[in-house]
């Protein structure tokens, strides 16, 4: 990607064709190959130094997608940054992710994104390979940022082609949520929610002899697709092979964990056409016992009045233990003018957050940090713990560029289709697994190697 | 600049008996005058740079794997059509079923759209009390954007848990489930646009001469047959309008089914616009998003060149 290309030189083919469309439009002059520049700029600010900035003041636009109660405790943590900051002023910019992931490429691109961003861990392949971020090795260098202060998996998980792009803040695992009420009513144990599949099939046949479908199985992506790849993981399979070339979720373990799931249907643990948020509603209201559900709910739950709720590590269905989760990370936007003291006052804040988040943890994440994570203040916490209890294997899908896409709409079709009974389990997924492949291929096209 | 031209062509008389008004003669015998191509430049300007440009680019990205923030485009021919019609290609079957999607929300809404606003308009024209009352309430809905109407179903169709099963004392799944899904999407869009053509369809009403139904009843004819022979040739040029403005609007459809279904269940209402989107401003495809754009265009001007066939025929008779 224009590696060594002389900096301002010419007009690259994208520039070019986008002055063309837009001729008036001021998009001359956008910037196309940044990343040398950028590297070179982050190099001089690493020689000021460390995690202070004591340059003229700035002012940091900040973006990320914490439209939940998640946002309120980011926005907290941002005025006390800059109520102890007196030189650098960080402006928040919340929008929806999905929104955010299509608005932040080309703002950056257009010299209008923001000087720092958080984003999902799987996201930072694509974005790396967009050239829409950079890569964060000098930052990490300067802050003395060590692989040891932060859990291996998540640490491993901001590396694309070599480089580190992410400088990670949290991680939000799949966990099991239980209504206490319910399980009583069907005759449980309400402090022991199960965690094997014995206990589990257990608990949910002995609601059903109650009349009570104790494991809603959700029919959309959040979270019927964390679902099936924490049992995938579970029974000891992959999304993908290795180098990323062939998607596998057709292997025996991808047919077994997605037969589960259908079987909750089948044998009438779960009613079928479960619509989107459907199995939390019911866990709320005393319809549902079980719901695979995200650390991000212990706050949706807790507001509820009178709920009798709990939360435990996923139990274990396959041969091994497994859970999906996903870590939102600090990145750096590919500036197309990037400016030394910004990136200087962005460290800065990126260290601060870094080490307050505890208090992020507070809205429902376990840390990144692991001098956060063993804190008394964090053991202290009532949820969270159980969700670090995962930590040790929780998995994020592959870093490569574009297939979480792939999964979401590729391969969760597939399992969506089994889960309403339209297709059945291993003929869903070797359609899905062919249509994969071929979009890998693009991919590889595209993006290289 | 445009009002005040049709004020002052609106103010010319037109002579009675005369074929053209008189700016028609004006016309030929003077010489060329820059006037009408500065009053259309403005137009031309934003036709050409959000119009005509894109539509040509758009057929050259079509031609390519194209990511605007790559720096490469690479060239993969016809490609990214060869690929829709390949079947187990990674396209194909989501796009024709996306195609399908808008095909049946199309078939479905538009004679529902088309019929019960006439007969809304039709009793809103008869004088009630509180008849402004009701043209408001029935006009209502389509001020309300369509987040404000999408969530508002969401909460009301809620299988299980929503006031629709509530009340029916039903258990449809009305969202994640066929045919509910669709008989749901393609009943909250004629609740909320039905107000916009009932209106166009009782100003339609308001032009009908009253002197041609009071003829008709002269000559004995019945309600229905004054119906027929009055109201419907005499709203003609209005329902053409509606039709094609209706079609046009349905084959747009995205955000019902992009908030009420996510195009669930299994992407059965998925429409063409939703998958074009995602493919490309959420998987950055944007050549083989251009190549499914140009596909749909060619169904869209297949059925206007129908549409229009179809009013020019009419209009013979």
């Amino acid at each position: 990607m224009c590696r060594g290309r002389p900096v301002g030189h010419g007009l690259t083919r994208r520039e070019f064709l986008l002055a063309g469309v837009g001729a008036g439009a001021g998009l001359l002059g956008l910037g196309g190959c940044g990343a040398a520049r950028d590297q070179a700029a982050v190099a001089q600010a690493a020689a000021s130094g460390g995690a202070r900035y004591t340059g003229p003041p700035v002012k940091l636009g900040f973006w990320n997608g914490f439209t939940g109660g998640d946002g309120q405790v980011m926005g907290q943590l941002v005025s006390q940054f800059n109520k102890e900051h007196q030189n650098i002023k960080v402006a928040m910019v919340t929008m929806i992710w999905v929104d955010f992931y299509q608005k932040f490429p080309g703002a950056v691109a257009a010299g209008q994104g923001p000087d720092v961003a958080v984003m999902h861990i799987d996201q930072l392949a694509l974005n790396a390979a967009r050239g829409v971020i950079v890569p964060l090795g000098d930052v990490v260098r300067s802050l003395g940022l060590q692989k040891s202060d932060f859990a291996p998996v998540i640490w491993e998980g901001g590396i694309y082609k070599g480089k580190r792009y992410g400088i990670p803040l949290d991680t939000h695992p799949l966990g099991l949520y239980y209504n206490k009420a319910v399980m009583e009513k069907g005759g449980l144990d309400p402090d022991k929610p199960p965690q094997t599949r014995d206990e589990y099939m257990g608990a949910v046949e002995e609601l059903k002899g109650k009349g009570i479908k104790g494991s809603w199985v959700p029919t959309s992506l959040y979270t019927g697709w964390m679902m099936f790849q924490s049992l995938l993981w579970q029974f000891g399979g992959e999304l993908y092979n290795k180098d990323v070339t062939r998607a596998t979720v057709n292997s025996d373990a991808g047919v077994d964990a997605l037969t589960w799931m259908v079987d909750l249907v089948k044998n009438g643990y779960s009613p079928s056409n479960v619509a989107q948020d459907a199995d939390v509603i019911a866990l709320q209201n005393g319809q549902n016992a079980f719901d695979w559900n995200g650390i991000w709910m212990i706050n949706t739950f807790g507001a509820v009045p009178d709920l009798q709720w709990g939360v435990a590590p996923l139990p274990q269905i396959g041969t091994e233990k497994g859970a999906w989760a996903n870590s939102h990370n600090f990145v750096i936007p590919n500036q197309p003018n990037p400016d030394p003291n910004k990136l200087q006052a962005a460290k800065v804040f990126i260290n601060w957050i870094s080490q307050h988040s505890l208090e992020w943890a507070k809205g429902g994440q376990v840390p990144a940090r692991n001098s956060v994570r063993e804190s008394s203040g964090f053991k202290k916490l009532q949820w969270q713990p159980e969700f670090a209890k995962e930590l040790p294997y929780v998995h994020f899908g592959p870093s490569a560029p574009g297939v979480s896409e792939i999964g979401q709409n590729i391969l969760f079709t597939a399992v969506n289709s089994a889960v309403l009974g339209i297709k059945g389990p291993k003929s869903a997924l070797d359609t899905a697994v062919e249509q994969a492949n071929q979009l890998l291929q693009q991919n590889r096209q595209k993006y290289g190697g | 600049m445009a009002a005040q031209g049709i004020e002052q062509t609106g103010a010319q008389p037109t002579p009675p008996g005369a074929g053209y008004p008189t700016g028609g003669k004006a016309e030929s015998t003077s010489t060329f005058s820059w006037t009408p191509y500065v009053f259309l430049a403005p137009y031309l300007v934003l036709f050409t740079i959000f119009v005509l440009v894109p539509a040509i680019f758009g057929l050259w990205m079509s031609l390519h794997n194209w990511d605007y923030l790559m720096p490469k485009q690479p060239w993969v021919g016809l490609q990214n059509y060869i690929n829709l019609f390949t079947p187990g290609s990674p396209t194909a079957a989501f796009f024709w079923q996306s195609m399908k999607a808008t095909g049946i929300f199309t078939l479905f809404s538009v004679p529902l759209l088309v019929i019960i606003p006439l007969l809304v308009a039709l009793i809103l024209n008869q004088s009630f009390r509180g008849r402004n009352f009701f043209r408001a309430m029935y006009f209502a809905p389509y001020v309300l954007g369509v987040a404000v109407v999408g969530i508002l179903w969401r909460y009301l169709l809620q299988p299980g848990f929503g006031l629709i099963d509530y009340y029916l004392g039903t258990d449809v799944a009305w969202t994640t489930a066929m045919p509910w899904a669709w008989i749901a999407l393609v009943g909250m869009t004629v609740w909320w646009t039905l107000g916009f053509n009932a209106i166009i369809y009782l100003a339609g009403l308001q032009d009908i001469d009253p002197v041609l139904y009071d003829a008709a009843k002269v000559d004995g004819a019945t309600r229905w047959q004054r119906f027929l022979n009055v109201t419907l040739p005499g709203l003609r040029p209005v329902l053409l309008f509606i039709i094609t403005v209706t079609i046009l609007a349905s084959a747009n459809m995205f955000g019902q089914a992009y908030l009420i279904t996510q195009g669930g269940p299994n992407n059965e209402t998925r429409t063409a616009i939703m998958y074009i989107a995602q493919e490309g401003l959420q998987n950055f495809r944007m050549g083989s998003a251009a190549a499914m754009s140009y596909i749909l265009a060619l169904f869209l001007v297949v059925i206007s060149i129908l549409n229009f066939k179809f009013l020019s025929q009419k209009e013979e008779d």
